[in-house]
């Protein structure tokens, strides 16, 4: 079958969507990262057990348990983003909807990302 | 193509004619707990807000953590984590090439729904045992 598309289409390989596997890969990245973080999300929350206000602060104000916090945290708005960006395209079928939506989803994971880092920071140095 | 050909055209069969099948349950649970956990962790953000802001704001939202609602939606959640995690591993080694054999499908699948049975409940009983 003749090709209609020009040399330098073919090669970039990105097709009608004009995207390339990024989304799915950055899916897959993500996904990996979260088996350790979440792994260790769930042990520190049992060990731990924050109840009550100063064991959540003392708990978060650790060093490592921020850094993983704030990485399992990153890493999770990140992957939910991307899925929610799967399930609106697959659901949504107006374009206007659907665009919003994605923008929608995409400002409320980094609102959220800031909002994490923020308090944690608060609780680690806010005195 | 015009309506009138298009209502002469054979349709797909729709979801609901079909049995429902274990691969098929979970593959759409896989959707649902992904759905449920980026609520989830909007919760998680929301907590650690509550907790960096005064001790009025933290206590409403501790009583509502408290409550039968709030344990429910935590139960839930820690349902939607295990099952997700699980079932993404197993995704993972699809998108690696191992596993679509019938058989190894549903294995697979049944581990996975052990596995998520077992630390669901595991996790509450150890976190209360801790505490």
């Amino acid at each position: 079958m003749t090709d209609l598309r020009s040399p330098v289409a073919r090669v970039r390989g990105l097709g009608s969507a004009k995207s390339g596997t990024h989304h799915w890969w950055h899916q897959r990245v993500s996904a990996v990262a979260l088996i350790l973080l979440v792994t260790w999300f769930v042990v520190s929350l049992i060990l731990n057990a924050p109840a009550g206000q100063a064991n959540v602060r003392a708990w978060v104000s650790s060093p490592v348990t921020m850094v993983m916090l704030i990485m399992t945290i990153l890493f999770g708005l990140w992957h939910a983003a991307l899925g929610m960006q799967v399930v609106i395209e697959d659901y949504v079928h107006s374009e206007g909807m659907k665009i919003g939506l994605i923008l929608l989803i995409k400002c409320l994971a980094v609102l959220a990302a800031v909002s994490a880092v923020v308090a944690m920071l608060r609780m680690a140095f806010g005195g | 193509m015009s309506s009138a050909n298009r209502s002469a055209r054979p349709l797909s069969p729709h979801l609901q004619v079909y049995k429902p099948q274990l691969t098929s349950v979970l593959s759409i649970t896989h959707r649902a707990t992904g759905i449920a956990l980026s609520v989830g962790i909007l919760y998680l953000v929301a907590w650690l807000c509550a907790a960096s802001s005064s001790a009025d704001t933290y206590a409403i939202f501790a009583w509502f953590n408290g409550s039968v609602v709030g344990r429910i939606m935590l139960f839930g959640w820690t349902f939607c984590l295990f099952f997700h995690l699980y079932n993404g591993i197993r995704h993972l080694f699809w998108d690696a090439g191992y596993g679509f054999e019938l058989k190894a499908a549903y294995n697979s699948g049944w581990a996975v729904v052990g596995a998520t049975a077992v630390s669901t409940v595991g996790a509450w009983l150890l976190a209360y045992a801790v505490r």
